[in-house]
């Protein structure tokens, strides 16, 4: 159970004279929640979007699910795309289309199965991550941020990915709903069979859903490992961070 | 791990079917396997059925949801089927999936018919209209209330704007009514040089450059460039709430965003149209002098003497009759995008189509009071 779906190898980062990363490296395992940490502007998200092919790296190298993507086909490229779901900080839902439409349109593009079944695997997804059916038809700009979050994550998930990527799942939910969401979360871990990578500020989350975990900090990984693992390492950032906390604990 | 394929065996007997499927039973490679069971499940009936995926290697939720919704239809039907697997996985994987499926949803709208695609059409256009009055009515509430006192003018926003929509646009204005004076120019002299009349192509060229060319093609290019860039910045900053901010803050979005844009278009238009009545004639003088040997010294004798001042004012006194209108459609449209993407490109669109036809009718309006008026 231990492969891993994602390593990292000395991944350098600049923008412009802006030095992001600087020979960063973490392995990624099958079946784990995986979180990355660090204050903001520290990186987390550039390596996140640098995962999925959104944004070019200096020097270094990425493999995910066995491929390299420093020497991938387009063509390669594309059939990886198909095997993992993103969640975007902001939802990124298409306005323009309903719920359930949002959901189907992977489904639709990529295969050719009959309508009847993409509205039984639709409801499915929107079962799964709580929404009512009824939610299906609703526009984006109809919804509660949380229901938003929601429909992003079961359009994420559309595909039936083995991969998903999470940017800052829970931040603008209130504190109730982002305890639902980890809980959410978790669930879907289970029972899809996921390994997860998201960016998290969320104390709570990191608690309570991660696995594992990295800490950027000055463009290096100041710690990676379990929650125990990283609070023995000492590092201004890692001190007060955890500070805060185990405070928060209490 | 995404390249093998899904495949289904069906082994016949008399009272018992037994369906072996194998390999990865994923959504990608779903749609034969679809086909295959459809076909089946019509004819299958009173037969007992088993399942079995002991062969298969990998299982998604969409494969469970297809098995699933055979199994119901075929139940209907008087099967029975039973699944048959050796790996817990699977077991698990199916009753979660039971838990969590509708099946029989259908989330396809019904299409509305053609006489409610009418009716509605017909409604959303009176609606428009009156909310087009609504706001016009707003905008000149707020220039009464702004416009009372010198001081209460925003000289800073009508200045910026004045730049952007006005300054900005001269290059492309000259260059376009330089090139429409060149074209008139040349068509109309091969006509002219016919009938020996070539000191007429002064009149004929002043008097449609002056009165209708330059403030027509002037208030097209400005609704191209200015009356669209209005819609989209202002239909932006309604979706991301910048307008709302506004409010709150006691800013009004009339006097600051849209009075400025109006009065900056309203004073700029004139000043543009001027420029494209003079490179609109300079165009026609070039096309002169070299198509039919008019020298520019005696084209702009013959034009101070025949082409009347009257019109020229009666070109530049169009300018804000059409700036007003252009920058109002603009402005109305910007703030009638709602809470979605497509909306900003269908309101950007109509800005720019609406403007121009206005502009149109307001043209010809024009020309009959003028002519009326004797002007």
């Amino acid at each position: 159970m231990m492969e891993p779906i994602i390593t990292v190898r000395d991944v350098t980062t600049r923008f412009g004279t802006n030095h992001v990363h600087d020979k960063l490296s973490l392995t990624i395992n099958q079946g784990e929640i995986y979180g990355l940490l660090g204050p903001s502007g520290c990186g987390k998200s550039t390596l996140m979007r640098e995962m999925i092919l959104l944004e070019n790296f200096e020097s270094g190298s990425i493999t995910l699910l066995g491929r390299d993507i420093n020497t991938i086909s387009a063509f390669e490229a594309q059939e990886l795309r198909k095997q993992w779901g993103v969640l975007f900080q902001s939802n990124a839902l298409f306005t323009s289309l309903s719920v359930a439409e949002n959901i189907s349109i992977a489904l639709k593009e990529y295969t050719s199965i009959s309508q009847k079944l993409i509205d039984e695997i639709v409801a499915f997804k929107i079962d799964i991550v709580g929404l009512k059916q009824s939610d299906g038809k609703l526009y984006p700009s109809q919804l509660s941020g949380g229901m938003k979050k929601k429909a992003a994550l079961a359009r994420a998930l559309a595909m039936d990915p083995k991969l998903l990527f999470l940017d800052e799942p829970t931040s603008g939910l209130d504190p109730i709903s982002a305890r639902e969401f980890d809980a959410l979360i978790v669930n879907l871990k289970e029972m899809l069979q996921l390994s997860i990578i998201m960016v998290s500020h969320d104390l709570n989350s990191i608690k309570t859903t991660l696995d594992r975990m990295a800490v950027i900090d000055h463009k290096k990984i100041a710690a990676e490992g379990t929650l125990d693992e990283v609070m023995a390492v000492t590092s201004p950032f890692i001190q007060t961070f955890f500070t805060t906390y185990s405070k928060h604990l209490r | 791990m995404h390249s093998g394929s899904a495949k289904l065996i069906i082994e016949t007997g008399d009272d018992k079917y037994i369906f072996h499927f194998s390999g990865l039973l994923r959504v990608g490679n779903l749609d034969q396997i679809e086909t295959v069971l459809n076909a089946q499940e019509e004819c299958l009936v009173q037969k007992e059925i088993i399942l079995d995926f002991v062969e298969v290697d990998e299982l998604d939720s969409a494969a469970v949801l297809l098995i699933l919704s055979t199994m119901k239809k075929m139940q209907l039907q008087g099967c029975e089927s039973t699944l048959s697997f050796d790996n817990e996985e699977f077991e698990q994987l199916f009753k979660m999936v039971e838990k969590h499926a509708h099946l029989d949803t259908s989330f396809t709208c019904i299409v509305p018919s053609f006489v409610e695609k009418i009716g509605k059409k017909a409604s959303d256009r009176v609606k428009g209209l009156l909310q087009f009055l609504a706001f016009f009515g707003q905008l000149s509430m707020a220039m009464l209330l702004y416009l009372r006192s010198f001081r209460a003018i925003r000289w800073k926003e009508i200045v910026f704007e004045m730049n952007e929509s006005g300054i900005k646009a001269l290059g492309i204005i000259s260059l376009t009514m330089f090139l429409v004076g060149i074209v008139i120019a040349y068509q109309s002299s091969v006509q002219l040089k016919i009938y020996g009349a070539n000191i007429f192509i002064v009149d004929m060229l002043g008097i449609s450059i002056l009165r209708e060319l330059a403030p027509m093609l002037t208030a097209i290019v400005v609704a191209g460039r200015s009356g669209s860039a209005y819609a989209a910045q202002i239909g932006v900053m309604k979706i991301t709430e910048e307008l709302d901010a506004m409010r709150t803050m006691g800013f009004d979005p009339y006097a600051f965003l849209v009075l400025p844009r109006v009065l900056a278009l309203m004073l700029m238009m004139p000043i543009l149209i001027f420029f494209a009545d003079i490179m609109g004639v300079v165009g026609g003088m070039l096309i002169a002098h070299i198509e039919l040997g008019l020298s520019p010294t005696l084209f702009l004798e013959r034009f101070s003497n025949v082409i009347d001042i009257r019109h020229f004012w009666v070109g530049i006194v169009k300018g804000p009759f059409f700036a007003i209108l252009i920058a109002s459609i603009g402005v109305f449209r910007g703030l009638m995008v709602k809470n979605d993407t497509q909306s900003i490109g269908f309101n950007t669109t109509k800005s720019v189509v609406e403007s121009i036809f206005i502009v149109i009718i307001c043209d010809a309006i024009f020309s009959i009071f003028f002519t009326h008026m004797g002007i």
